[in-house]
């Protein structure tokens, strides 16, 4: 929105409303709330949270972009803050835009700034809140209150929000609901004075089955429709949810997870259920990943199928637990000894999510090699709209197969890419294979032959050249050729799409890819480089030594091109348009 | 280990349908009677020979997958557990082996044991124990006595071994034997109560590296001047934690034979009745309706 006293006529087409206070006050679920609403009225709508990483909570903040049309980003700053206490109120108003609007709370907030034009509402949510319940409602349901009052401001389907809460909260208690919807009404009903309401556009997405959800959900689904239904894992932020969500489905899909007593035996169970013939995964974030980083080498060699789920956070060691960052590239390609070929994807969002683990899965079986998924703290956690995925197309049942091996068949045949016989098959030849780590001839033998393991190494690193040759060069958004191309993987994705329209309405010649398979690359990229004069790779990881990000690194070394530069971020939190945009106009007036 | 899926015994397995490659072991190594015990077992129990499932982690005696002509695994060093732990895990229908030294079971999978046996995970391990690191060649393991040198304790190992018995003992393994490799009918006994054993079992074997530590269990071996003294199960309480501790007070050479035994569900089951359960509640809905029902709550 750009105006902030539209008549009330006028619509606007988007909105970022960014709740600060402490993350026991539930802005999250009034950010959730207002995620589910706009998945489900055809608008569009990307969150972006900070968690605090101690338990008893302190201040947190969430921030919702709401749109009419395609949302991609969860906002540079925001139009609407909406201030719990004193700290939220001084620590998050420059993040506001220009005459943007202040909602803060009048019991809690004392002292205002006047500046920019900021136009500011006192409104006690706290006292309003325990006045519209009564009796000992304490603190409680003021976030309620606030999202009743912003359901008004931004005139929101309030029909549809009351059907959301009652599903949430009407399988709690009587109580529970009418208390929540006292707090509601409340703050709908609270005079707003000083503007006009801001009606939001009708939403333009016209899919009709849309769902709202994060990341890590939907890439726990898109495992199960995937085919996996064994793993193992080991608690750490923000991987987490990912294994408490498949712990208590799996069962359902006649499967399995297991949590273990760390991240080796994790990895280890998985490689267990792997051999056994199952689509299994395991996961963790970079830390324990690096535990993982011997067996996933082993899966390497042996020629295992297995699924690696990576969720990155910031820093190395414990680092910054709740952040994002996108510096375990490098680990997820190389982190484990010797040469150790492995396939490594990211999505981009969180929808893509689902089909970046359905492609996972693909793969895995295919190339019978491990498989890493690099998501992100940010896609993990955040909230997105999206269409509902085809079943039909994309569904794969899992399949165990104990066919009888033919007499011609070897567990490690140079020629071709190896096919494990699950324990359990028959062998025609009377003769069982031994799966190992040692290197090894076509049975399976260890062997310490100098030109077998060349010929080995070559045919475990060949069938990922053979995926890089399989793979299209990725599409380009924008200008196809000009001034200069953004290369990105991952949850920059949005950033730098938004960057790129914004640059292209400004009158650049700019376009930009997302490259999903992080690893082996795509082949056309070496020729899709040449049609511009710059590269430019965004990444939150740092720029290191040689001034280059990790993709960018890899980038250089498999084109060759010395024009790509890197714009690095290592703050902990995604990019924001304006960030990629200035770099970018940076380099095209350095030339 | 044992499940109640075993098929009605088929067609006995010869000697040499088990038999692989020739033992890269060096000459009279324990590790080669052991072999023979769990071939002289598989034999007698009729297990159909693609079940049989064969899983190691590294060292001399976690190259056994190689020897037996058999589905087998071998992993990475001390993981074989939970390794194994999946295959049991995921394939009810398959019997698994799982076999290592002391190193691998005792000092980098230290952890997993624990875990394996609370757990109580349907599947049989033999821990091939001879005091000493072999195939990195000699040096001190968790179960090298106080004393003995080693390419890295030249003056004598320092440190207290550690107590495996006990160890399995206090993390709840539902069958503790302990036997010896120059015994082989009793290592051929311990290994079939172990098989048939439901949950995780466990047989502790004195297994001689001829190469490094000649002679270490010679005080259990009457041929060599010692004593094989075997737990007296008539008098023994077999379930008892305290009469099994009381057995692992003195392990040099100390007694053989079951020191613990006794039946408590396995997680296979645990997780199965999970999943049971689960599916019940499903009734005719596919997988793919599932998935579906899931995207509907979703809107
Ligand atoms: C991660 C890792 N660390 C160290 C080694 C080297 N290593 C191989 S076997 C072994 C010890 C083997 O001792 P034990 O398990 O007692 O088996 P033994 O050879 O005595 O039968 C070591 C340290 C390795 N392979 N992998
Ligand atoms: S080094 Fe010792 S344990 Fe290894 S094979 Fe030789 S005798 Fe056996
Ligand atoms: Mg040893």
């Amino acid at each position: 929105m750009s105006q902030t006293t539209a008549p009330s006529s006028d619509t606007i087409r988007n909105a970022v409303i960014r709740l600060a206070g402490n993350s026991q006050d539930g802005i999250q679920s009034i950010g959730a709330f207002l995620g589910q609403l706009a998945g489900s009225t055809a608008q569009d709508v990307m969150t972006y949270m900070t968690i605090p990483s101690t338990i008893s909570g302190g201040p947190s903040i969430f921030q919702v972009h709401l749109g009419s049309g395609e949302v991609l980003h969860p906002g540079d700053e925001a139009d609407t803050l909406v201030a719990f206490y004193q700290h939220s109120y001084d620590g998050h108003l420059h993040t506001l835009k220009d005459g943007g609007i202040c909602f803060y709370d009048s019991d809690n907030v004392e002292e205002l700034k006047e500046e920019r034009g900021i136009i500011h509402i006192g409104v006690p949510f706290t006292s309003a809140t325990i006045e519209a319940i009564g009796g000992n409602a304490k603190s409680r349901g003021k976030n309620i209150f606030v999202l009743g009052l912003l359901c008004a401001v931004y005139q929101l389907d309030r029909e549809r929000i009351s059907e959301i809460m009652s599903a949430k909260f009407g399988k709690k208690s009587e109580d529970i609901l009418r208390n929540v919807m006292l707090a509601f009404d409340a703050g709908y009903a609270w005079p707003v004075h000083d503007i006009e309401h801001m009606p939001m556009a009708p939403g333009e997405n016209a899919a009709e089955k849309r769902l709202s959800t994060d990341g890590n959900t939907m890439l726990a689904l898109g495992l199960i429709a995937g085919g996996v239904r064994y793993g193992a894992g080991y608690p750490i932020t923000p991987w987490t949810s990912i294994m408490e969500f498949l712990r208590s489905e799996l069962p359902k899909y006649n499967g399995m997870f297991i949590q273990c007593e760390d991240e080796l035996a994790a990895v280890s169970m998985a490689i267990g259920a792997a051999y056994s013939g199952h689509l299994a995964i395991t996961g963790s974030s970079g830390p324990g990943l690096a535990l993982k980083s011997e067996a996933v080498g082993y899966a390497c060699m042996a020629e295992i199928p297995l699924i690696v789920v990576n969720i990155q956070r910031g820093g190395p060691s414990t680092g910054l637990p709740t952040s994002v960052e996108q510096s375990d590239l490098m680990q997820a390609i190389y982190g484990s000894p010797g040469d150790a070929p492995r396939i490594v994807l990211a999505p981009r969002d969180v929808e893509d999510c689902f089909y970046t683990a359905i492609e996972a899965c693909r793969l895995a079986k295919k190339y019978s090699t491990p498989v890493l998924i690099l998501s992100d703290q940010a896609i993990a956690t955040r909230l997105e709209a999206f269409e509902e995925p085809d079943l039909e197309k994309h569904w794969v049942e899992p399949t165990l197969d104990l066919t009888e091996e033919d007499a011609d068949w070897k567990p490690y045949p140079l020629d071709k890419i190896t096919r494990h016989s699950s324990p359990g098959s028959r062998s025609s030849q009377e003769k069982y294979p031994v799966v190992t780590g040692l290197e090894h001839d076509e049975w399976g033998h260890p062997s310490g032959n100098p030109l077998n393991h060349e010929k080995m190494t070559a045919k475990r690193r060949d069938k990922l050249i053979d995926l890089a040759n399989s793979l299209p060069t990725p599409e380009v958004h924008g200008e196809t050729s000009g001034s200069l191309l953004f290369v990105g993987w991952g949850s920059t994705y949005g950033p730098i799409k938004e960057a790129t329209d914004r640059m292209i309405s400004e009158g650049h010649k700019v376009g930009s890819i997302n490259l999903r398979h992080v690893h082996p690359l795509p082949n056309g990229l070496t020729d899709l480089f040449e049609q511009y004069d710059h590269i430019l790779v965004p990444e939150m990881n740092d720029s290191g030594l040689y001034g280059y990000g990790q993709l960018a690194t890899l980038l250089r070394a498999k084109t060759c091109n010395g024009k790509i530069e890197s714009v690095n971020k290592v703050q902990g939190i995604s990019f924001r348009v304006l960030e990629i945009v200035t770099a970018a106009e940076a380099l095209i007036a350095k030339a | 280990m044992s499940d109640s899926t075993t098929a009605a015994p088929t067609e006995k397995l010869t000697k040499k349908q088990l038999k692989a490659d020739h033992p890269t072991w060096c000459p009279a190594c324990g590790d080669f009677a052991v072999l023979a015990s769990f071939f002289n077992v598989v034999q007698k129990l009729g297990i159909p020979h693609e079940k049989i499932c064969v899983v190691a982690g590294i060292g001399c005696s976690s190259r056994f997958p190689y020897f037996v002509n058999a589905h087998g695994i071998h992993f990475i060093h001390g993981r074989a557990l939970p390794l194994a732990t999946g295959i049991s895990l995921s394939r009810p229908d398959l019997h698994v082996f799982v076999f290592g030294g002391d190193g691998d079971g005792f000092s980098i999978g230290g952890n997993h044991l624990n875990h394996a046996a609370r757990k109580n995970v349907n599947l049989s391990y033999v821990v091939m124990d001879n005091f000493v690191y072999g195939l990195t060649k000699n040096q001190t393991s968790p179960t090298t006595p106080i004393g003995r040198k080693s390419k890295t304790d030249p003056r004598g190992a320092i440190d207290r071994p550690i107590n495996p018995m006990a160890q399995l003992v206090a993390s709840g393994a539902t069958f503790i034997a302990r036997s010896h490799a120059a015994q082989v009918k009793h290592m051929n006994e311990m290994f079939e109560r172990a098989i048939l054993h439901p949950g995780f079992s466990v047989v502790e074997t004195l297994s001689e590296c001829t190469m490094f530590y000649p002679g270490a269990f010679d005080d259990g071996n009457p041929r060599k001047g010692g004593a094989f003294e075997l737990v007296d199960e008539e008098t023994q309480e077999m379930d008892s934690i305290e009469a099994a501790m009381g057995l692992t007070a003195d392990l040099s050479p100390g007694k053989f034979g079951v020191y613990y035994e006794t039946q408590r569900p396995t997680k296979n089951e645990l997780e199965r009745e999970w999943l049971t359960d689960a599916q019940s509640k499903i009734g005719d809905a596919t997988q793919k309706d599932l998935l579906r029902q899931r995207f509907a709550s979703m809107r």
